[in-house]
């Protein structure tokens, strides 16, 4: 018998899966290349959908000006990130660097409940459902999808077709032989952080179509792009990719097969076994 | 061309060179031997600013490089091949290539200068899409050795181009070098492997813990009854 909502499902988590590989991605390119981990990336996520939130409600600024304006906003957050709070403890032992990220989730969480109270906002923005046959699909999803997608698609061509690409990725495997290549690690820094900001930011242009913003939404989703990129392998751009699609189908259909709930709870059951299975990742060489 | 002098530098507490200077003049070959830990790499590290002195001047055609930044060197016409060649295993030759022509000069010249390396290394040019860490040591060499070319460089400085090869592959290597002097560039090579490279160089430094203990025309020290005794075994 053809079941014509677990398809659904499955689609649905497919679409999911877009928006986490691209949240994934952001915070892998940061590992990757400057061997720090952002544990405050979803907060970076969080100002970027108030931004547009207050750009768009309050100052009528048209949306795709307001998410332009806030993944630039969000990409000079990941710059004065590095430069204010990761640079002075750069070369330091790593638990430095996850205590100095940590402090800065808590900070902007406060900072944005005392800018925006802790009350949910959306954008007011009624996206439609598309049918298909008798499938339904939010058409923001497929939005955050194709987006999602086609930002992926961007960053892969600028890393493998340029040489600030190259060398971004060139520097992730050996640091200090960077400067006879005629390049400045510190500067190759400053461009990551700004291109890792940037996807948190348009992640933000995504998800504030489909979520309430409020200032502890980062914690929703947080955890989730974090487990993405274990499973991946830390720093694996590749494995984040498809980590994040396998773990989105865990939530989509183990929620349908459940509860909602239930999918999450599943989802993170694998998580935990496959940390003893394959505690590098699943595609750890 | 290049001037080093009276160079102290060291790692830490440790000191590895001491009031070190050598000269190397425009169109030469000039190599620096010594055992294992007499500080040539630490030479080549602080010649490309790698690291930096404790005291003492390093000079490129004129120009103090203390005021250059350590990104900058290459600009100004020194290419480093590190010892252990250091190339980028998970990009290609070609991207390796690409890397060795990231300053702005070099960029514009890119396209030019592939042509060139690929013609003095044909097997680069077969194997340009592939990873470069799953080449063979020799390859890696060559590609190590492209990668410095890339950038256009007046002075090539090179770490122990032989070691960790095996003998058909040094005499490859030596052979190279030769080819690349052919092409007009002055080398600056740091070896162990004494007996070869002798044999390309002009003149050669004997550093020894950290100093300069002798100096010469390459055939006056391959000749030289104290090395004779001391690093070729006769």
């Amino acid at each position: 018998m053809f079941d014509s909502f677990l398809l659904e499902s499955i689609i649905n988590g497919l679409l999911l899966g877009g928006v986490l590989a691209l949240l994934a991605l952001g915070l892998n390119l940061i590992f990757g290349v400057i061997d720090v981990v952002w544990i405050c990336y979803a907060e970076l996520v969080m100002i970027g959908m108030y931004a547009i939130y207050w750009l768009y409600v309050f100052y009528g600024v048209p949306l795709p000006g307001a998410v332009i304006a806030a993944v630039l906003a969000v990409a000079l957050l990941g710059v004065l990130l590095h430069r204010l709070v990761i640079e002075p403890v750069l070369g330091t032992a790593p638990i430095n660097q996850l205590l100095v990220t940590g402090g800065v989730l808590f900070f902007l969480q406060a900072a944005a409940t005392l800018a925006f109270g802790i009350e949910f906002r959306n954008l007011g923005i009624r996206m439609p459902l598309v049918e298909f046959g008798d499938m339904f699909f939010s058409f923001a999803r497929i939005l955050a999808f194709i987006t999602a997608l086609v930002g992926v698609f961007l960053l892969w061509l600028f890393l493998t077709r340029t040489y600030l690409g190259t060398a971004i990725r060139a520097i992730s495997q050996d640091r200090e032989i960077m400067p006879l290549m005629g390049v400045d690690p510190r500067r190759i820094y400053l461009i990551t952080s700004a291109i890792g900001g940037g996807m948190a930011g348009m992640a933000a242009s995504l998800l504030v179509l489909q979520y309430d913003v409020h200032p502890a939404i980062g914690l929703s989703f947080g955890p989730i792009t974090f487990m993405v990129c274990v499973m991946g392998g830390l720093g694996n751009m590749l494995g984040g990719f498809i980590a994040a699609f396998i773990f989105a189908q865990f939530i989509s259909v183990g929620g349908y097969l459940f509860q909602i709930e239930w999918g999450y709870v599943i989802a993170f059951c694998f998580f935990i076994a496959m940390m003893f299975i394959r505690p590098k990742g699943l595609f750890s060489r | 061309m290049l001037e080093v002098r009276n160079i102290s530098a060291g790692y830490g507490s440790f000191r590895a060179l001491f009031g070190v200077s050598i000269e190397v003049r425009a169109g030469e070959a000039v190599g620096v031997i010594g055992p294992n830990g007499a500080g040539k790499t630490t030479l080549l590290r602080v010649i490309s600013k790698i690291i930096s002195p404790e005291s003492g001047q390093v000079m490129m055609q004129g120009q103090d490089l203390r005021q250059v930044a350590a990104h900058r060197v290459v600009e100004m016409g020194i290419a480093h091949v590190p010892e252990h060649r250091r190339l980028f295993p998970r990009l290609t030759v070609e991207e390796n290539l690409r890397m060795g022509a990231f300053h702005p000069e070099a960029r514009r010249r890119f396209a030019e200068r592939l042509d060139f390396v690929y013609e003095l290394f044909p097997r680069m040019k077969e194997r340009r899409d592939q990873l470069a860490g799953t080449m063979s040591g020799g390859e890696q060499q060559m590609c190590a050795i492209g990668r410095a070319l890339m950038s256009g460089p007046k002075l090539l400085l090179m770490d122990e181009p032989s070691a960790g090869l095996a003998p058909v592959i040094v005499q490859q290597v030596f052979d190279l070098v030769r080819r690349i002097r052919a092409e007009g560039y002055t080398v600056l090579i740091v070896e162990q492997n004494i007996q070869q490279v002798l044999q390309v160089v002009d003149r050669a430094y004997l550093l020894e813990v950290g100093t300069i203990k002798q100096s010469g025309n390459a055939a006056d020290l391959l000749a030289s009854p104290e090395i004779r005794r001391a690093y070729l075994g006769i």
